[in-house]
């Protein structure tokens, strides 16, 4: 920000760019996304705001393999009591083979094994999953995740289970419910692909606001239609804003 | 006393207590007797350049332009069966120009008998049993059943006939003739020789016996320097590392680390010791402190300075998993990989992180499956419009779910040929409940299989 001119205007047309897939790749590296313990949102939505990172950032374009490093998962055991553990079958395909993870006692352990996970350069991101809102994880424990992702470029998705909206330097913080999935065409009695309801109710850069997220092989945002935001509607309609 | 009461090998030990109420009985040990043999191999070095074992109770050495720096091959003989009675070991020796020859004579022989290279072998061997040949037992039992009974007998059949006899027999334990040949030397007869490796130890002993931690730290990452400078210098890393403590009172403390991948920086490895010494109880004072590294991998030589590269550049993976299964415990820092098995429970499994992943079948993706699984599944109660039919209703950790779109039944039988003939089979439901929430859930068994009474609901898994 110090290296071009900082006008009270450029700020806020800055600050007034809305958020969209593939916008905060690079420039987000701490992350909460809260999310209810009974049911796979919170880490679902995670991993596919991980992916939409990864993929849209601009590849090294000296590299000749594609990205296979390893990433993290990283629970606490009260989570892993509500929300169950990681299955592989179940995971995107890209990253199936590619997971480490940690089952981890207490919540002061889960915030160790975030750290080492954000200090390591061989990881690709960082998914921690910590239930409720333990002592150990105050603002000066997410100050100094903040740092060591920020310092190290290993971006961290922390779900926050069943968890209270309380003071943290995440950069982004996400409330995302589970919504109900588009009907699949061959089947339309079945659960079609992962939709979630998502809320940006604080971010940095971006002015807050909801969206219809949906796992499409990349991320898809729509924003819902509402009765009061009339306008938004004939705006934004049905079309994807991945593209933009 | 034993074979003077009427005790023989093979007895069963009840038929032998009977003959001898007096006989002592040891439990067998074959791997600690291996285990003693081998190290007794090495000492015997002190008599020839190489040694190599002959299980389970036999040590054959080198002793070729030996003997003169004992005085002679007598000399030799009374010298290494003054230095085995010295330590309280039986032994019955032979030196011979052949090792099949100084196995016959010092199984079969006289104790310390000496063959020397100008004597006729067959002649001066020609009254040992054929046993002194290492043949196994059905080999002497059909030389037995042929009349053969000493080598010199062997000596009196022609070869062809001999060849005939025994020419669908190819391992040398199974074949008179080969033995016979590898005893008087017409045939090589190569050794095994046992080698010594050595540990890679370093050990300070203290003017001063130390009991403050900030001290013993000092001790540790000196010790951690000397290893990695010893380790280097052979070209490898440690992966497992016993730091050994003697404490004042001779009370020995020990600490045991193992590495993911082999490492030899010294700031790494006392770092994590840092973390297990923090429970060392001092007593007054630890005098000597040993590291020795137990396991050691090949390592190239790379670039040092890892903690300075890891405050600019990060930890490279393997550091890390280091660090985390030192806090954690390495059963706490894992990887799913696939197994081959259509239960999904045992569809996955854990390892370690760095372990290669075994090579599996890729298996065909007909159903999706969800992205977290219970450890447990969590019994649920469903309500249902026909007992085999899709699932209407639910209640699960106090709340009621109505199931807005299902698909299933996915059935998935019980693996018969491992499980008790009892377990049911599922039937699996991937549903979505009016909010959007998503999950797995399955029927415990279809209603009248004679496995039990209604069946049971669970919830198996959570979905994206």
């Amino acid at each position: 920000m110090s290296a071009e001119p900082c006008s009270a205007a450029a700020f806020a047309r800055a600050r007034a760019a809305e958020w969209r897939p593939g916008f905060t790749a690079g420039r987000v590296r701490h992350a909460e996304v809260f999310a209810c313990a009974g049911e796979a949102t919170g880490a679902a939505a995670a991993i596919a705001f991980a992916l939409d990172a990864l993929d849209a950032a601009t590849p090294d374009p000296v590299a000749d393999v594609p990205d296979e490093r390893a990433w993290l998962w990283v629970q606490d055991r009260e989570a892993l009591r509500r929300g169950g553990r990681p299955y592989r079958p179940g995971l995107p395909r890209p990253l199936r083979h590619r997971l480490v993870h940690v089952a981890a006692k207490n919540a002061e352990d889960a915030l160790f094994a975030l750290e080492e996970g954000l200090r390591c350069r061989d990881l690709a991101f960082v998914v921690g999953e910590i239930a409720g809102n333990p002592r150990a994880l105050d603002f000066t424990a997410s100050r100094r995740l903040s740092l060591a992702a920020e310092r190290h470029g290993v971006p961290l998705w922390l779900v926050r289970l069943d968890a209270e909206r309380d003071l943290s330097s995440a950069r982004m913080r996400w409330d995302v419910r589970a919504a109900p999935s588009p009907a699949p065409r061959w089947n339309p009695q079945a659960p079609g692909t992962p939709s979630w309801r998502a809320e940006l109710f604080r971010s940095r850069n971006h002015p807050p606001g909801q969206w219809t997220l949906r796992d499409d092989g990349k991320l898809v945002a729509e924003r819902p239609r509402s009765p009061d935001s009339r306008d938004l509607v004939s705006a934004a309609g049905d079309r994807s804003l991945a593209a933009g | 006393m034993g074979a003077a009461g009427g005790a023989r090998q093979g007895m069963m030990l009840a038929d032998a207590r009977t003959l001898c109420p007096e006989l002592a009985v040891a439990p067998a040990d074959p791997a600690s007797d291996l285990a003693f043999l081998e190290r007794l191999a090495l000492w015997a070095q002190r008599w020839g350049p190489w040694s190599a074992l002959d299980p389970p109770d036999g040590i054959v050495v080198d002793v070729t332009g030996v003997s003169h720096l004992f005085g002679g091959e007598r000399s030799l003989v009374a010298d290494t069966k003054a230095a085995f009675e010295k330590r309280g070991i039986a032994v019955r020796l032979a030196i011979a120009p052949t090792a099949g020859a100084a196995w016959a004579l010092s199984h079969h022989g006289p104790d310390g008998a000496i063959l020397k290279p100008r004597d006729d072998a067959a002649a001066r061997l020609a009254d040992l049993p054929v046993a002194a040949l290492r043949l196994d037992d059905d080999t002497l039992t059909v030389l037995k059943r042929l009349g053969l009974k000493r080598l010199c007998d062997l000596h009196g059949v022609a070869r062809e006939a001999l060849v005939r006899r025994f020419r669908n027999r190819r391992a040398p334990a199974a074949s008179p003739l080969v033995r016979m040949d590898q005893l008087l030397g017409r045939v090589p007869e190569p050794l095994l020789p046992v080698v010594s490796v050595e540990v890679p130890l370093v050990q300070r002993r203290l003017m001063e016996p130390i009991r403050h931690r900030d001290l013993l730290d000092r001790v540790v990452a000196d010790l951690a320097e000397d290893l990695a400078r010893q380790l280097e210098g052979r070209g490898e890393g440690a992966r497992r590392l016993e730091l050994g403590m003697w404490r004042v009172d001779g009370e020995v403390v020990t600490r045991r680390l193992e590495l993911a991948a082999a490492s030899r920086e010294p700031a790494h490895i006392a770092g994590l010791f840092g973390r297990k010494l923090d429970d060392v109880d001092a007593g007054f004072g630890i005098e000597l402190v040993r590291l020795r590294s137990a396991w050691t991998e090949p390592l190239a030589l790379g670039q040092g300075d890892f903690e300075e590269a890891a405050e600019t550049h990060g930890t490279s993976l393997a550091a890390c998993i280091d660090r985390l299964s030192v806090r954690l415990g390495a059963e706490a820092v894992r990887r799913p990989v696939p197994h081959a098995s259509h239960l999904p429970e045992r569809a996955q499994r854990w390892q370690g992180p760095l372990e290669t992943e075994k090579s599996s079948q890729g298996e065909f993706e007909f159903h999706a499956r969800p992205l977290k699984l219970f450890d447990r599944a969590e019994p649920i109660a469903v309500l249902y419009a026909t007992p085999d039919g899709l699932p209407r209703r639910f209640r699960w950790r106090g709340s009621v779910h109505e199931i807005a779109r299902a698909e299933g039944p996915e059935r998935i039988a019980p693996e018969w040929w491992r499980e008790r003939s009892c377990v049911r089979l599922r039937d699996y439901y991937r549903i979505e409940d009016g909010e959007g929430r998503r999950y797995w859930i399955y029927r415990d068994g279809i209603a009248g299989d004679g496995r039990g009474g209604a069946p049971l609901w669970f919830l198996h898994g959570l979905c994206a």
